[in-house]
């Protein structure tokens, strides 16, 4: 039995430390226990079964309480805040329906490992299972959806749960953890007291590498001529950057990162091949598809950078360094699975490598070929006189911030451009709906890490579709004073779904026009009109020539600010190798 | 192919559904479960079988460690356990009958735990294919009901 009480140091007799507080309510032990776990700003939106979660909100000197204007916003608030930080993000709703839009943001959180600890009200238990208004059960609902849940049934567990659901949220792989409150357990009495640690039997987070692996992938890459990283949004996690980087300048081998690992390694790095996948780069594609030697680092071979998954690297050796055990063989068998935070790895992969005390070999033949494939295929788009090219708007902002801000996106072909045409140069500045592609995200999730950062420039680049699906969080911007600013690309269309109309169905609409029908000439919605009615200023550009000016203006804006800005929605995001095909199938134009 | 997987896991609510979401969220028929307290309140075992592609079982086991109510879990390879299971049956009996059931149940060291006018229920405990024939050979009396706890599996060492 492994139960450790530190009684060692404790004199014999000596009574425990007290712990104990005054006696409050399940409300106001629950903020208590945020503020034990150190949060500063919650995202909530009250109700009914959460009233009584606000009250005790509203009088904890710790805690920032912003209202979003749905549910949905707040998560992704939450998000963001995560996203942009890495620490736990905190949203909170109330029972039925406030809950059940959460749903979607919990489920993006799980999808890109983000941890986030999410407090639902609940009916009062005593009318679970009774059909009670605005009740559903929560904890069944998100179960496919969460890392951990938790129905909290007695207000004396609540210190305990909240201490766990922040361990859960933020260890191992991060992802959301999920805590239900019934009312009745707000409103009970009790004395609580606050654990300073977390015992779970079942666990075990931390994870190492052992040497002998480590020593082995060492040896593959002595034995490589074509070694290329592939590393994911598991290096930003983990805070690995510093020590990827330094692995890269040891070793020599080229990196291309996958779109939630966008930032681990600066993207202006002589050994940066940008992203891969659908809309990767051409030569990241084509240096994994000719790599004898793939190291896979915090990443799970995703359909979206796979295509094909059998013929993906099929030429390689693999190896996986992953926190998830459940991720090796998942979707491509690979040769060398080492369990691993992979910070701790490379932190130990470089240490042993500076002990040999010899210069590694360098790949100068492989990097030449692959300088041969950056030169040729270069991202790049088609340039108009008067019209905007999306892709230019994007490119000239990088120009104008130094790359130095943090970038959100919605879902879709702006999306997959800030990608490719932003260079981003740290982590945690490209914030993306990496897994689950939830359009609407950009916003919501550009104030939350705007709260977290106030100090950095933090920009959404949007879609006239993404931005419309929350666009109620404009109030949240003004009345909250959290300056986020957007550049909307607007085509009046759902511009990634007709780009596959016009690739695979003949250009036959499906209903992806988002404009009026009955004035085609026209442009609806009107943005700036909406923007001046949530009092925030939102300027159109229609000409090239004025895309610098109104760029400057964003940039240099105090407050919120946004542009709607026109772009035609011809462009199709490239290159593209189409789903479930490989790189010999990419489309370059 | 078939897998016999154990799982220790805390006692707590909401720990069955869970387990039972990664099955069923995969399309898996679970064929037998058994869930029961072990000598510890705080820990269940569960034993489950089900059958199903070997590499998505694979994944399976590896997503159950995961569930972080999970302590523990064995996905049982041939020879490396031992199993049994309990089954109850009501089998149809007249006078003529019951003689030779009752001599089927001696060789097989099944219980008969009720005894009524024309049936009798019958406790038997074995692995598989000991069930497995009894079941057949009672088939031909008429099995009016049968019930069984699924199996339950133990470690060897």
């Amino acid at each position: 039995m492994k139960t450790t009480t530190h009684s060692k140091k404790k004199k014999a007799g000596s009574p425990a430390p007290s712990r104990r507080s005054p006696v409050m309510n399940g409300a106001e032990v629950l903020v208590a226990s945020l503020e034990r776990e150190g949060v500063d700003t919650i995202f909530a939106y009250p109700g009914g079964a959460s009233q009584l979660l606000h009250q005790a909100l509203t009088k904890s000197k710790k805690i920032r309480t912003i209202l979003p204007r749905h549910e949905q916003g707040g998560g992704f608030m939450a998000a963001g805040y995560s996203r942009a930080t890495g620490h736990v993000g905190v949203c909170m709703a109330t029972s039925g329906p406030g809950a059940t839009n959460l749903v979607t943001a919990l489920a993006d959180a799980y999808m890109d490992s983000i941890p986030l600890v999410s407090i639902t009200g609940q009916v009062p238990s005593y009318n679970i299972g009774k059909g009670a208004f605005q009740e559903t059960d929560f904890f069944g609902m998100t179960l496919p959806v969460v890392k951990h849940s938790y129905l909290v049934l007695d207000a004396k567990d609540i210190p305990r749960v909240v201490k766990e659901a922040f361990y859960i949220a933020n260890s191992g792989r991060p992802g959301p953890v999920v805590i239900d409150i019934p009312k009745d357990v707000q409103l009970s009495m009790s004395q609580p007291i606050f654990p300073d640690k977390v015992e779970l039997r079942g666990y075990k987070p931390e994870k190492k590498a052992d040497d002998v692996a480590l020593n082995e992938l060492l040896g593959l890459i002595e034995k490589a001529e074509k070694p290329v990283l592939y590393v994911g949004g598991g290096i930003i996690s983990s805070g690995a950057a510093k020590e990827l980087l330094e692995f890269v300048e040891l070793t020599n081998i080229p990196v291309t990162t996958t779109l939630m690992g966008i930032g681990c390694f600066p993207e202006t790095h002589p050994l940066s091949l940008k992203w891969l996948g659908m809309h990767g780069t051409y030569y990241a594609n084509r240096a994994v598809n000719e790599a004898d030697l793939l190291l896979a680092f915090g990443v799970r071979f995703d359909d979206r950078v796979t295509g094909k998954v059998s013929e993906f690297a099929k030429h390689g050796t693999i190896v996986h360094i992953d926190i998830d055990y459940a991720e090796f063989d998942k979707n491509k068998h690979v040769h060398l699975p080492i369990l691993s935070d992979v910070k701790y790895a490379l932190g130990r992969l470089n240490a042993m490598i500076r002990k040999e005390g010899r210069a590694r070999k360098s790949f100068p033949a492989w990097v030449k070929e692959i300088g041969t494939w950056k030169a040729a295929h270069p991202l790049k788009f088609e340039d108009y006189s008067d019209k905007i090219a999306p892709q230019l708007v994007i490119r000239k902002l990088y120009e104008m911030t130094k790359g130095e801000a943090i970038i959100t996106t919605g879902v879709g072909q702006h999306q997959m451009w800030a990608g490719q045409f932003y260079d981003f140069i740290k982590p945690r500045t490209f914030l993306t709906s990496g897994g689950l592609g939830t359009m609407g995200f950009g916003y919501p999730t550009a104030l939350g890490a705007k709260v977290a950062c106030p100090n950095k420039q933090v920009i959404d680049i949007d879609g006239d579709g993404s931005f419309l699906m929350n666009v109620q969080e404009l109030a949240t911007s003004k009345v909250e004073k959290i300056d986020a600013k957007v550049i909307i690309l607007n085509n009046q269309h759902l511009g990634m779904v007709v780009q596959w109309e016009d690739r695979f169905f003949d250009s036959n609409r499906g209903h992806t026009y988002l404009g009026d029908p009955s004035d085609r000439a026209g442009i609806y919605p009107d943005y700036p009109t909406i923007f001046k009615g949530f009092g925030i200023t939102c300027e159109r550009v229609l000409h090239k020539k004025d895309l610098e000016g109104a760029l400057q203006r964003l940039i240099d804006a105090k407050g919120a600010y946004a542009l709607d800005v026109m772009v035609p929605y011809t462009e199709h995001v490239l290159p593209m190798i189409p789903a479930n095909h490989t790189f010999k199938d990419i489309i370059t134009d | 192919m078939r897998h016999t997987i154990t799982v220790l896991v805390e006692n707590r609510f909401g720990v069955l559904t869970r387990i039972a979401g990664l099955f069923s969220g995969r399309g898996f028929n679970i064929e037998t479960l058994n869930v029961g307290p072990t000598h510890r309140p705080d820990t269940s075992r569960m034993t489950i079988v089900v059958v199903g592609d070997d590499r998505v079982l694979d994944q399976v086991t590896r997503q159950l460690n995961k569930l972080v109510d999970v302590i523990e879990v064995t996905d049982f390879h041939e020879g490396e356990y031992v199993d049994r299971e309990l089954v109850l049956l009501k089998i149809k009996v007249d006078a003529k009958a019951r003689a030779e059931v009752m001599q089927i149940c001696d060789i097989f060291r099944a219980k008969i735990v009720d005894v009524q006018p024309k049936n009798l229920t019958i406790e038997l405990t074995g692995n598989e294919s000991k069930i497995s024939k009894f079941i057949v050979l009672m088939e031909n009396f008429g099995i009016l009901d049968l019930t069984r706890t699924g199996k339950v599996a133990i470690a060897r060492r």
